[in-house]
């Protein structure tokens, strides 16, 4: 059986490590919060805030206090305030650990697609494009194929790119991959899935 | 020096004409100079251009100058919660200049600290990297942006005291401070004013000098996306 959401939520925070300063985006990468377990993670909210909390409770909400997604959310302890400058001066300045987002096509080079298909209504990247470029590591949570049933892992992006070379690892309902020299490495198959299942939805060439 | 005004309207005396751009704090509906853009609306000054994370929702916020047809062009990162933005867009009635969104938070700083220009890396290899020009530091490429220097800039806070000395709360900060900074002339919109030596000077998020005309009033403060949790989880 493939991973499900929560499954895939699960897996990506194995990636973070304690004491790590993370940034997490839209869909299943904000599910990974709720699997951090006992580690130290700092939640950064790139509309400038270190240190995000769950949901307001009813009749708690503050519409001085929301995510990138625009939903409201808490403050922690721990919680430090700041404005769009520093936010992403943090960010392209590398003192971020990783961001987990969700992407439409990565390539076997790293490459990332996940900001506007052309035709289409373009809502543009947000802060997309400067996580991808500024933090120290880039990993993917996506679906392994998209919903005609063709690979997202791809030997070239043909969508416009968010970023060049930017992603390191890739965690599908499949398994986990990593983006080496010449393509992409498996590094493990989700339970239940055979490493000829994951090769037979892969574009992209695998090392 | 005074720089309080009693309205909108009457900081914004003189300040308006057609063709300027606009440097606007605010992200989504979160910390957005209401006021301000209210009395802009009722200027009717067109072929604005406006430096703007996003362009806010139909009916409220910026998305209220997209109704009156004022604005020409849109400097952001997002406008995906506007159908009024996406038909002017489509039919070719409003330009968009993307800029990722750290990308337009820089070009605003950059602008207020008399920076024309500065690279980075973020939108190497894009549709972003187009047309500018390229440098290379120790093996990595980064692109060459410019800093933004707005005729006008209007901001919302917390407090201010009657110097313009700024406090945000929460993240309602936001682009405010760098999009205060990068204006010839900054407007602040505020909660509430209050005389000078109320702040704690080692508190103040902005300082006075990037403040030229104050006026405080009551705010909606529309919540975009109103997400809970249940009692029984916690």
């Amino acid at each position: 059986m493939p991973w499900d959401r929560n499954q895939m939520a699960a897996r990506a925070a194995e990636e973070l490590e304690d004491g790590m300063y993370v940034n997490l985006g839209i869909g299943i990468p904000t599910l990974v919060a709720n699997y951090v377990g006992d580690k130290d993670i700092t939640l950064q909210s790139e509309n400038g805030m270190l240190g995000m909390g769950p949901f307001p409770f009813e009749g708690e909400e503050d519409p001085d206090l929301i995510n990138a997604g625009k939903q409201t959310i808490t403050e922690l302890s721990r919680t430090a305030y700041f404005d769009s400058a520093q936010s992403f001066g943090m960010i392209r300045g590398g003192k971020i650990a990783a961001a987990i987002l969700g992407a439409m096509e990565v390539a076997e080079n790293g490459d990332l697609a996940n900001w506007m298909i052309p035709g289409k209504l373009v809502k543009g990247m947000g802060g997309a494009m400067d996580l991808v470029a500024g933090v120290g590591r880039v990993i993917v949570v996506m679906d392994h194929t998209n919903k005609h049933g063709d690979s997202k892992l791809l030997k070239a992006c043909t969508l416009p790119l968010t970023g060049k070379g930017v992603v390191d690892r890739i965690i599908t309902n499949l398994g986990v991959l990593d983006v080496v020299e010449g393509g992409l490495k498996i590094v493990e198959c989700a339970d239940g899935v055979t490493e000829d299942e994951l090769r037979a939805a892969t574009e992209a060439t695998l090392v | 020096m005074n720089k309080i005004y009693p309205s909108a309207e009457a900081a914004l005396d003189g300040l308006l004409r057609d063709d300027l751009l606009i440097a606007a704090g605010g992200f989504g509906l979160c910390g957005i100079p209401e006021l301000l853009i209210d009395a802009i609306v009722a200027s009717g000054v067109k072929n604005l251009t406006i430096a703007s994370n996003n362009c806010g929702v139909d009916g409220f916020g910026l998305g209220k100058l997209l109704d009156t047809r004022q604005i020409k062009k849109m400097m952001s990162s997002y406008v995906g919660e506007n159908d009024e933005f996406m038909r002017q867009y489509l039919s070719g009635e409003l330009e968009i200049e993307f800029n990722p969104q750290g990308t337009l938070a820089e070009r605003m700083r950059a602008g207020g600290c008399g920076i024309p220009g500065f690279y980075t890396k973020t939108g190497v290899g894009t549709v972003i990297a187009e047309g500018k020009e390229v440098k290379s530091w120790n093996g990595q490429d980064y692109i060459l942006e410019e800093g933004i220097f707005a005729d006008l800039s209007i901001v919302k806070a917390w407090k201010a005291d009657d110097t313009g000395n700024l406090i945000f709360r929460k993240t309602a900060r936001n682009f405010n401070p760098p999009a205060a900074m990068c204006g010839k002339v900054c407007v602040a919109e505020v909660e509430e004013i209050v005389p000078r030596g109320s702040l704690d000077p080692d508190l103040i998020h902005l300082p006075g000098i990037y403040v030229h005309r104050l006026i405080q009033g009551a705010h909606e403060k529309r919540i975009e996306q109103r997400t809970t949790r249940k009692r029984e989880d916690a």
